[in-house]
């Protein structure tokens, strides 16, 4: 039995999982199943034979062992009662009366001849009375096999009681043969039966493997084909399957985010080139030269500002940072940032409300909350037209805080909502501001980071944006004010 | 000021050098970490500028855990290219007083090193700043100026004592958001200045000469006019 090269190998991989597949023999699962599926099957049916001998030969002795015992009982009874010549007309009318021909009794005396029976002698070999004998005897001149007992009696005789079995004996051969046949059609049907389910293990395994050695080289649109079922295997097939839709949607989103770096950083790094070499063709003097050069290195710090909140929001998306987590206030922290901005805001001519309870204690990183937060209401007031007003409310909800930025602006169309999260994504409105598209992804991935969520919805006109961040339950009973957020002033 | 820097890249290290130079500093420069470790253990020096990647052995953390182990209080600032908040909180934790990622500007690493080396001197609790004519009470939170009392909002309060603290010499916009705020990232939005030019319309406007001046490029100085 080698094994079989399985039938969906590509031609185009042949080197490498060429050895994987001649796994050897007896490492095989699939013969370590069929050889356990064998041997369940054996176990199974030599028990059930063992059952049929016993409830079928082994009743048979059982039931002649009885009635020898049961006719000796009676016999001793008659030579109590009568004697000798009561004992010797009983045996002969038992004898005679024996309609299957199948008794044997022997009464000797003292010095073994025969008194009355129908064998022509004590047989040797019958010495002991406790035990059974099965031996050859000589009946009316027909050789025949008996099951016989000895029994003593008083004044020195000898009574054999016993039965035929020749018919018995006959019926346990029957069985004996027809259970070795049995056992002879089990162990080809177990070996069949193993191969088949080798087989099928390796049908289904070879669907698997088939389809992880094509996403290796190369084809990621191939999954695992389900057989409609629903059993195990397709479970476990759609499990696989589920698990690669996720692994190409994560590609995608790094395919994505490359092509969006690629793509964006190519706008000021062309431009600061452009300024630099502009300078070194055109710049007359000293003080334009170093004019452009400034402009160029005012360029380049804001690449690395992109490049910085790239790595940040990479940071926080590997989840790293989740060591920092500590119980905190979001009370105080909502209440710096928007003291942070609350200039800025009124040079805009945007109002800035606070609305925010007491106590909203949670776990978390301080550091990245506030910068979440800081991020939203930049947002909020950047798009703000005059007049308008950028509302921080927040409340306690029954999982955690949830933080609610709301501005006047001109909001995020519901078409760019899904995607306004998305790294480098500047809707159109968006398009005369400055910024990198960074800051929404930002928060996002603080928000994930914490278990919560960024939700965006109209706020008509205006965009709320609601940021949850859960609090674990034992942090949220205990209401003592968490770790002040207020900034610590460094000697 | 005497300042050793440790930095193994020969372009960043040459423009360090040369620009503290220019600013005035006595600078020492070693471009691995044993002859780094040996100087600064061996010398006196107001400020150490080190990089966390050093080839010989030692790296730049190695360097500062031995010699704070030696009971060696020079501040340190640790120049690296390693950005993450853990990266950063291990450096601090390490025994460094600042840490600066790359690429940096020069201005901004020049406000931190004095920062740090004036920081080093320890003139002990002070209860009284006195920058010429502005006073500075930090136990009755009282500031005067020409005799006449401002009032401050208490954010307001903490730039101005800031400010104070660092008075003469640079200050940027990252050490304002860090040491006023707590805050160790950039708002897209400058808000800094803003919050500066308010407190200018109250320490600077009502009076003949300004005392917070913009230094291009870099961020604030709070210094005497005739300075």
């Amino acid at each position: 039995m080698n094994d079989a090269p399985v039938a969906v190998e590509q031609p185009s991989e042949q080197a490498a999982p060429e050895r994987r597949r001649r796994v050897y023999f007896l490492n095989s699962a699939g013969v370590r199943f069929a050889a356990i599926y064998t041997g369940l099957l054996a176990i199974s049916a030599g028990a059930l034979a063992m059952f049929l001998w016993w409830a079928t030969a082994g009743l048979l002795d059982r039931q002649v062992e009885t009635a020898i015992r049961l006719d000796a009982r009676s016999l001793a009874e008659r030579w109590e009662e009568g004697g000798l010549p009561a004992l010797v007309l009983t045996i002969e009318d038992r004898l005679a009366g024996n309609v299957d021909d199948d008794a044997i009794y022997l009464l000797v005396n003292a010095q073994m001849q025969p008194v009355a029976g129908n064998l022509g002698q004590w047989p040797t070999p019958v010495q002991r009375t406790d035990g059974w004998y099965e031996l050859q005897v000589q009946r009316a001149g027909i050789r025949s096999l008996a099951r016989v007992h000895r029994y003593e009696l008083p004044n020195g005789y000898h009574l054999l009681v016993g039965r035929d079995v020749r018919t018995r004996a006959q019926l346990r051969q029957l069985l004996t043969d027809a259970l070795l046949w049995a056992m002879l059609v089990v162990a080809v049907m177990a070996t069949v039966g193993g191969l088949v389910v080798r087989s099928l293990f390796r049908r289904t395994l070879a669907n698997v493997s088939a389809t992880a050695s094509a996403i290796a080289a190369g084809d990621f649109a191939q999954r695992v084909k389900l057989s409609g079922r629903g059993d195990e295997f397709d479970q476990i097939a759609e499990m696989i399957n589920d698990m690669l839709d996720r692994i190409g949607r994560l590609m995608d989103g790094v395919r994505q985010v490359s092509n969006a770096i690629a793509h964006d950083l190519r706008t000021p790094i062309t431009r600061a080139r452009t300024r630099l070499e502009d300078a070194a063709l055109h710049a007359e003097t000293a003080p334009e030269l170093r004019a452009a050069i400034e402009r160029a290195t005012t360029d380049l710090d804001g690449i690395v500002a992109v490049f910085h909140a790239l790595l940040r929001i990479a940071e926080i998306e590997a989840g790293s940072r989740r060591s920092a987590f500590a119980r905190l206030d979001l009370t105080p922290l909502l209440g710096a940032v928007a003291e942070l901005y609350d200039a800025v805001a009124e040079d805009k001519g945007v109002r800035l409300a606070i609305d925010v309870p007491e106590n909203l204690v949670t776990c978390g990183d301080r550091e990245l909350i506030q910068q979440a937060v800081a991020n939203l209401v930049d947002n909020a007031v950047k798009f703000s037209p005059p007049g308008a007003t950028v509302r921080i409310q927040a409340m306690m909800t029954g999982t955690g805080p949830s933080i609610t930025i709301s501005d006047q602006g001109p909001g995020i169309p519901l078409t760019d909502r899904s995607r306004a999260t998305e790294r480098f994504f500047r809707g159109e409105t968006a398009r005369s501001t400055p910024g990198a598209g960074l800051g929404l992804a930002l928060v996002q991935a603080v928000a994930q980071l914490h278990g919560g969520e960024l939700r965006l919805s109209d706020g008509g006109p205006g965009l709320v944006a609601s940021l949850s961040i859960p609090a674990p339950d034992e942090r949220r009973i205990d209401g003592n004010p968490g770790v002040s957020s207020s900034a610590v002033q460094r000697p | 000021m005497r300042i050793l820097v440790v930095e193994d890249d020969k372009d960043v290290a040459g423009f360090v050098v040369r620009g503290l130079r220019e600013a005035g500093h006595v600078v020492e420069h070693a471009d691995n970490g044993r002859d780094g470790l040996f100087m600064a253990a061996s010398e006196t020096f107001d400020a150490v500028i080190l990089d966390r990647m050093l080839p010989g052995g030692i790296d730049g953390l190695r360097l500062l855990e031995t010699l704070r182990g030696q009971q060696n209080t020079v501040p340190v600032l640790i120049l690296s290219a390693l950005a993450e908040v853990d990266d950063r909180v291990r450096g601090l934790k390490a025994g460094g007083d600042d840490y600066l990622t790359k690429p940096f500007a020069f201005s901004e690493l020049l406000a931190r090193v004095e920062a740090l080396a004036r920081r080093g001197k320890g003139e002990g609790p002070v209860t009284k700043l006195t920058v010429a004519d502005l006073e500075m009470d930090l136990l009755s939170r009282q500031v005067k100026r020409a005799g006449q009392k401002i009032d401050l909002q208490p954010r307001e309060f903490r730039l101005l004592e800031y400010l104070m603290r660092h008075a003469g010499q640079v200050v940027t916009r990252t050490m304002l958001l860090e040491g006023v705020w707590d805050y160790h990232f950039d708002p897209q939005t400058n808000v800094i200045d803003v919050h500066v030019s308010r407190l200018r319309q109250k320490v600077d406007k009502p009076f003949a000469s300004p005392l917070i001046h913009t230094v291009r490029n870099a961020g604030y100085m709070l210094r005497p006019e005739t300075a």
